[in-house]
């Protein structure tokens, strides 16, 4: 192991380094506790500049439901978008990406390689050099400023990140379960359902979370796909409520809060998953 | 049914499978990734304002752009974030390697450090535009605690570049970060461990022992930066929106503005197509790597 275990060294740096660990993440993510302490504080602390201090009341009801209050601002509104966009986009991306990805592993046909090459490129491309032809594509649709719009873009971008994924994923599974498969006569559709799905499911775990965080944080698509209030995720529209909070900094926090949520929470649930999947798909050595 | 037919019949399954199971994606992506990507190429030949006729230009657009100061200041900066986010390979390693023992409780702490890569960019950018506010900041609260006057670093030409690159390298830090812890635990105990009797420790274990066990890590962590860097747009939108004059711009942010405010659908295209041009080096060296197990 590297470094030397903490485990061998003197008593002293070990409580050195127990004690060293905390203060160092608290650092870390001073930002987010600043934001946190924020989301809670009282218009008076706000007014007097107490931005850094203890709050001098907590104001978590009353920020968070002030946030949330249809009448008062279309929060709630965008979190049903994102929701929307997300979660269908997820699914789609996933399953077509797991068919592509079976058959880009299994199937020996020309050009194979060349098309998971284009996959894995066009993953990278720079967003904007989409940007005037998949607006144009989206008004000729009548599907400019809707929901659609941006479910069927990320549901079409995530396919190339998640082919790469689940094509590495699959490539790695003992090929003979498959020939065993067809020699009692499954057709590739059986395989496919029968039995490359329940192995892979661990994968596809993995890439559900990860295109989760990707779709939900999206801020560009949003902000040129989409323009009306009943279309904008909650990153578009917090970026938009931000002018109209103006200087109510705990109003704002209290939004970031809400909007950094959902990932989050997906994060830390399926913390093992997340993790095993942003080494891209295992590239291997 | 007879053996020959049913083997033909599979034979024919055989052929035909790739085909519909790639059909959906393939189709998704075409329509939406490398149709529209040779779509810009096209439409960068021409002026065009979105909306009636295109008229062909040829390189004029091209030409334009490399005269244009605000490309040069754009251009610059690309190169600024380029340099800079390289930071955060060499920040996360250093983390991973503080991060990487086993005592009570680290393990959730770690999953803490990782916080700043799933929170989304636009939070991540109201954050930093607020720590750098000169009249209620943090930044300003430390200034006048020395006794000094808070520079206004958004605002101010000079530094608002490195200031939205050194938001953005919070959350780059934090995905090296568990790159190379994952790394980290793949690395041979036995090697770290002859090392050791040879009298190799600290700097030099790291270098020459530990460091060629995480290339795979390192690749990955240092691509994936720059891809991310040359892309970077969010923090740019959300904290100065290309200001102060222009001077954060990026190619991608000098793009959407150019497209979308001033219209000139055709320069705008032009500015992606540079872009792009400058990005795939960068994919091509991640696709050789990839691709070299194949074939």
């Amino acid at each position: 192991m590297f470094p030397t275990p903490i485990q061998k060294r003197s008593p002293l740096v070990q409580i050195l380094y127990k004690a060293a660990v905390p203060v160092v993440l608290i650092l870390w993510l001073l930002p987010m506790v600043a934001i946190l302490l924020t989301s809670i504080r009282s218009n008076a602390d706000i007014i007097s500049g107490n931005y850094w201090g203890w709050p001098s009341e907590i104001n978590f009801l009353k920020n968070y439901s002030e946030v949330f209050n249809p009448a008062r601002s279309p929060m709630l509104l965008y979190f049903r978008n994102s929701l929307i966009i997300t979660i269908p986009s997820v699914f789609m991306a996933v399953f077509f990406s797991a068919m592509a990805g079976f058959s880009l592993a299994i199937h020996k046909f020309k050009g194979r390689i060349f098309l998971y090459a284009l996959f894995i490129a066009g993953n990278f491309v720079p967003f904007q050099i989409l940007m005037i032809p998949v607006r144009t594509l989206f008004a000729n649709l009548d599907l400019l400023d809707t929901l659609w719009a941006l479910i069927l873009f990320h549901t079409a971008f995530q396919i190339g990140f998640a082919t790469f994924f689940l094509r590495n994923f699959i490539v790695d599974l003992p090929f003979a379960l498959i020939e065993s498969a067809r020699i009692e006569g499954a057709t590739e559709f059986t395989v496919f359902f029968r039995v490359i799905l329940p192995l892979i499911r661990p994968a596809l775990a993995s890439l559900g979370v990860l295109l989760f965080t990707f779709i939900w944080n999206d801020f560009f698509w949003a902000l040129t796909l989409v323009q009306s209030d009943a279309a904008r995720p909650i990153t578009f529209g917090l970026q938009a409520l931000r002018g109209q909070w103006s200087i109510s900094w705990n109003l704002i926090s209290a939004g970031s809060i809400v909007a950094a949520l959902p990932s989050v929470l997906v994060f830390f649930l399926l913390q093992k998953q997340f993790i095993s999947g942003l080494s891209f798909g295992g590239v291997k050595e | 049914m007879e053996k020959a037919t049913q083997d033909k019949l599979q034979r024919l399954e055989f052929k035909l499978a790739p085909v519909y199971f790639l059909a959906p994606a393939f189709i998704f992506f075409s329509l939406f990734v490398i149709w529209p990507i040779l779509q810009s190429f096209w439409i960068s030949f021409h002026e065009w304002s979105g909306f009636g006729e295109k008229t062909w230009v040829g390189l004029e657009n091209y030409r334009t752009l490399f005269r244009d100061p605000k490309f040069h200041i754009a251009l610059f900066n690309n190169i600024k974030w380029f340099v800079f986010s390289l930071l955060a390979p060499v920040f996360g390693l250093i983390l991973a390697l503080f991060l990487n023992q086993n005592i009570k409780g680290l393990r959730t702490m770690k999953s803490l450090f990782f916080f700043p890569f799933v929170i989304n960019l636009v939070v991540i950018g109201l954050i930093f535009s607020w720590f750098y506010n000169p009249d209620l900041g943090l930044l300003a609260e430390i200034f006048k605690a020395f006794g000094l006057k808070p520079i206004p670093v958004l605002a101010n030409d000079k530094i608002a570049t490195y200031g939205i690159i050194l938001a953005s390298l919070w959350p780059q830090t934090a995905y090296c970060m568990i790159l190379f812890l994952t790394g980290l635990t793949a690395v041979n105990v036995q090697v770290i461990e002859a090392g050791r009797i040879d009298g190799a420790g600290g700097w030099k274990m790291l270098r020459h022992v530990v460091l060629p066990q995480l290339s795979g890590a390192t690749f990955i962590a240092i691509v994936v930066t720059i891809i991310g860097s040359l892309r970077s747009f969010d923090l740019i939108a959300i904290m100065t929106a290309g200001g102060p004059w222009g001077s954060t711009n990026v190619l991608a942010y000098m793009m959407y503005d150019e497209s979308l405010f001033n219209f000139k659908m055709g320069y705008g295209a032009s500015i992606s197509v540079v872009l792009f041009v400058l990005m795939s080096g960068v994919i091509a060296m991640f696709l050789r790597s990839v691709l070299k197990n194949e074939r």
